[in-house]
């Protein structure tokens, strides 16, 4: 297309404007240009936006589960009365009857009516008898002293505490009447509930289905610490003798194209498909114990090796080929240099990489699902180092689908509560990745 | 004797042995290394290698093996008129099983005489009494058969364990004897310690094959089991979906179909969240972000990527179901009513988007990256502005890229499980409305998988097949994403 074939007449006559004034199209492409760049800001925006809204759920939603709400009542039990309710038939009630007297009595003391119905103080302070009774069989010389008893309260009375339940939502169950929250109110104008931090729910069992204010991660915590020791002691050794062949002795053949081939593709398999051969290798075919960590860290090393050979092999490609050709020059062997000299330098960037996969499996859900990880009510800790690997557990993510699985509303703070655990620990993991990399990182 | 002990003992002899070795070969020296062919210390190795492998080796298989030839040795004693109606011979065996330990147990707490756990003949009413009262049975009634089936299962475990232990200290043995003899100053310790160094290292990067062996092996058997028991051609056609766990199959329709559906169409969903937002912040920080912007915002997109799909999970359940039910649900801010409850094609969706927006863009921004600087000089020379030259060049020249990236984002979002369980919901549609709830695969092999011990119904063995199909699918996105960014990352190196 050369000038020459175009005819000069019907080229339209060029138009005259100054380089100062922007012309309509000039405009038009600026004015796209702004807006294409606009877009762009709005998905960081949209991205972020989205990071923020995440956190803020995690946090306002999961906060109230670190703190319960306590009910601390002065009691005292004389010697008669503790008689006269170990000679009842229903001897917990007897206790609960006195214990619900004196409750009312320094409600009354404060100024304070409230009706004293046996069944509403149940409903907000759960049974109250048993722990008296336990507490006075333990402790007989407390009889006719003083006792400052805190009782941990309902969980939807905690619910009304921190703003989860309000008058207004509230229906009436077998749970919590609306009445109940008179009592409530009464208690809070007198200053005997409040609220303290949870420690049980950090340090804990879980529970049974019913009782969302005891339920604790504390042995999920135990169980994944437990499933991330075989993880470690797995994956790291076979994923960095995996990388050292492939890196440095691997010849260019076939064998080679096919593990290659073999990881990048195991690197994008889904999760469950993990959980599937898990469930088929390790239960099925070897018969080892369901629900057990040891299973679970078999099934996340083979899950997370492909993402630690991923970083190892980077890491030892960092490593100058000077360093082997001195190593290999005064002497060594292939196999010395490797692991006499390049490993060692490539330790920070391996470790670096462990560390991620680490935090990788430890939020891993879905293939526990399929071991039987899930469902199952970790209601205590292993009893020792060898039961810690081989008894029954759960796991952090897989308690927390547990508790998002259940019916009881109560249990959706103990999940998010239970993420942000699992967050801090994932944190914390990738900060002294991070850490460790720009402390140990060398630039050649 | 417990297999704790025969490894210590294992290890320590392979200890002495390294000492021996070692020390055998310094001697044979005159005490002078330098007469050695390699480091004394690989003398001490190449002995230890000798007794560890092969000892260990042995230990291993026979572990793995001994279940299985005993499995099938004590099945052949059970009649087939012991099978209940209903049961299969791999209940009956997990009952023998639970009762040889329940036996072997008894006899560790002192319940139960070791005589007694042995006798054939013993009187088969106090036997079952005496395991109850030990608390290791868990049903009522055990049948004499099931009780004589565990005794000899407990014989065999016996024996197999002495013979074993015998096998392993014999080859320790022969490993030391072969590994001192070779301790001469003329025998290259250092090559052959290297050479098993080397295999093991082979050992270890083959567990990437085994691995892949294993899934599809384990997939493949129960997929042809279950194609046995069901119509492969009405599970990959079928458009209904109920299983039922009440009989043996038969009632159960199992078509994949509306599974599929719900898989591609959540899919869709979070691909038209995470497709724009990606490419457009992955756009903007590879050609319009300072460096202080890029180190700020890449980093905040990528937490994104890191946070575990529970989270999202319970995200989707707890705060987007509610939210969307409040805009788009009955009396909600539209006052529309497409929504009725909160697990929904929507909510999993978008949810999903969400959780890819770094995928796509991380991967994005690389690849738009690596298109050449000097395209992007030829079009602004020509007087494109810096957008024009985004949408006509660079975009063009990455687009293969992009379209890799892409298609590894729709494997994840296909392959994604707790964020479809707890947002997407339980009841498998096939329906075009995005606001009802549906199902997808993911989500169906959990729940035909969870809490069912039992793998001989179709109503299980169907999340195999189903995982079958899920794998088949991923693979070939990631396969056809792998090749596509490889080629395109070819063109411009």
């Amino acid at each position: 297309m050369s000038d020459a074939t175009i005819d000069p007449v019907t080229q339209p006559a060029p138009k005259r404007s100054s380089l100062h004034q922007t012309d309509a199209r000039t405009r038009k492409r600026n004015a796209a240009e702004k807006r294409f760049k606009a877009y762009g800001i709005c998905a960081i925006a949209v991205g972020i936006f989205f990071l923020v809204v995440l956190a803020v759920s995690i946090i306002r939603s999961g906060l109230p589960a670190f703190t319960q709400t306590v009910v601390s009542v002065e009691f005292t039990m004389t010697q008669d009365q503790f008689d006269a309710a170990e000679g009842e038939l229903f001897k917990t009630k007897a206790y609960s009857a006195f214990f619900n007297n004196a409750l009312v009595e320094t409600l009354k003391e404060k100024g304070l009516e409230v009706e004293s119905d046996a069944k509403a103080f149940e409903r907000i302070l759960g049974k109250t008898g048993g722990t008296l009774r336990e507490f006075y069989r333990a402790n007989p010389d407390e009889l006719g002293k003083e006792v400052d008893f805190e009782l941990s309260a309902s969980s939807r009375v905690d619910g009304y505490m921190n703003g989860r339940l309000t008058r207004d939502n509230m229906e009436d169950s077998r749970f919590l009447e609306a009445a109940d929250l008179d009592i409530v109110d009464a208690m809070i104008t007198a200053g005997i509930i409040k609220e303290t931090f949870n420690w049980n729910f950090i340090t804990g069992a879980d529970s049974g289905v019913d009782n969302p204010g005891g339920a604790g991660i504390g042995a999920s915590v135990v169980g994944s610490f437990f499933m991330m020791l075989v993880v470690l002691c797995l994956s790291l050794p076979i994923g960095v003798a995996a990388s050292i062949y492939l890196e440095e002795f691997a010849p260019q053949n076939k064998f080679t194209d096919l593990i290659e081939v073999n990881i990048s593709n195991l690197a994008a398999v889904p999760s469950i498909v993990f959980g599937i051969l898990g469930l088929a290798v390790f239960i099925q075919f070897m018969h080892l114990p369901q629900s057990a960590p040891l299973v679970g860290g078999l099934v996340l090393t083979l899950m997370t090796l492909p993402t630690i050979i991923i970083s190892t092999r980077a890491s030892l490609k960092a490593v100058p080929p000077s360093i082997r050709d001195a190593a290999l020059g005064l002497g060594a062997s292939r196999m010395q240099a490797v692991f006499h000299h390049v490993l060692p330098l490539a330790m920070p960037g391996i470790l670096t990489g462990t560390i991620i996969g680490l935090a990788q499996a430890l939020g891993e859900t879905a293939p526990l699902l399929l071991i039987g990880m899930v469902g199952f009510v970790a209601r205590g800790y292993p009893e020792g180092f060898i039961s810690g690997f081989t008894d029954p557990n759960s796991a952090m993510p897989a308690q927390i689908y547990t508790w998002a699985a259940r019916a009881d509303v109560g249990f959706y703070e103990k999940a998010w509560g239970g993420i942000i655990i699992l967050l801090i620990f994932l944190l914390t993991m990738n900060i002294l990745a991070v850490i460790l990399r720009r402390r140990f990182e060398r630039r050649w | 004797m417990p297999l704790s002990w025969l490894v210590i003992i294992v290890l320590a002899v392979s200890a002495v042995g390294y000492y021996l070795g070692r020390s055998r070969a310094l001697a044979a020296a005159g005490g002078n290394s330098r007469d050695l062919h390699s480091l004394p210390s690989y003398y001490g190795a190449n002995v230890l290698m000798k007794i560890i492998v092969p000892a260990f080796g042995v230990m291993v298989i026979w572990l793995l093996a001994q279940p299985l030839i005993i499995d099938r040795s004590v099945a052949s004693m059970i009649p087939p008129s012991e099978i209940d109606e209903g049961a299969s011979i791999g209940l009956v065996m997990a009952e023998v099983n639970r009762t040889a330990e329940g036996i072997r147990n008894a006899v560790a707490e002192g319940t139960m005489s070791r005589e007694m756990a042995e006798d054939g003949r013993a009187e088969f009413v106090d036997f079952t009494q005496r395991l109850k009262d030990a608390g290791q049975i868990v049903t009522s009634n055990l049948s004499a058969t099931i009780v004589r089936a565990a005794q000899r299962t407990n014989e065999m475990v016996a024996a197999g364990n002495m013979y074993m232990t015998a096998l392993v200290l014999l080859i320790a043995a022969a490993g030391l004897g072969w590994g001192v003899k070779e301790a001469k100053p003329l025998f290259r310790a250092r090559n052959v310690v290297e050479q098993g160094i080397r295999a093991l290292l082979i050992g270890a990067a083959s567990i990437a094959i085994l691995t892949t062996i294993g899934i599809v092996f384990s997939l493949a058997f129960n997929t042809v089991e279950f194609f046995r028991l069901y119509n492969a051609w009405d599970f990959l056609f079928g458009v209904e979906w109920a299983p039922s766990f009440s009989g043996r199959g038969g009632s159960s329709s199992l078509g994949v179909i509306p599974l599929l559906w719900g898989t591609f169409y959540i899919s869709i969903v979070a691909l038209a969240v995470a497709i724009p937002v990606g490419l457009f912040a992955a756009i903007y920080l590879s050609e319009y972000a300072s460096p202080k912007v890029r180190a700020f915002a890449k980093p905040m997109l990528e937490i994104l990527a890191g946070i575990p799909t529970i989270v999202y999970g319970l995200f989707a359940l707890l705060t987007v179901g509610p939210l969307l039910v409040e805009i788009f649900g009955e009396g909600g801010w539209l006052g529309v009513n497409w929504q009725g409850g909160g697990r929904a094609v929507m909510t999993a969706g978008i949810v999903m988007g969400i959780m890819l927006i770094p995928f796509v863009s991380s991967l994005s921004d690389d690849i738009i990256n690596a298109v050449p600087q000097s395209m992007r000089d030829g079009s602004y020379g020509i007087g494109a502005t810096q957008s024009e030259t985004i949408r006509q060049v660079v975009i063009p020249a990455a687009l293969p890229g992009i379209v890799g990236a892409i298609l590894l984002a729709a494997s994840r979002a296909i392959g994604e499980t707790m964020i479809v369980v707890l947002g997407a919901g339980a009841a498998a549609r096939l329906s075009l409305n995005p606001f009802e709830a549906m199902t997808t695969v993911t989500a169906k092999i959990v729940s035909q998988l969870t809490g069912d011990s039992d793998f001989a119904s179709p109503e299980a063995l169907v999340a195999f097949a189903l995982g079958m199909t899920l794998f088949i699918l991923t693979l070939c996105l990631n396969v056809i994403a792998l090749v596509i960014v490889r080629k395109y990352r070819e063109q411009y190196d």
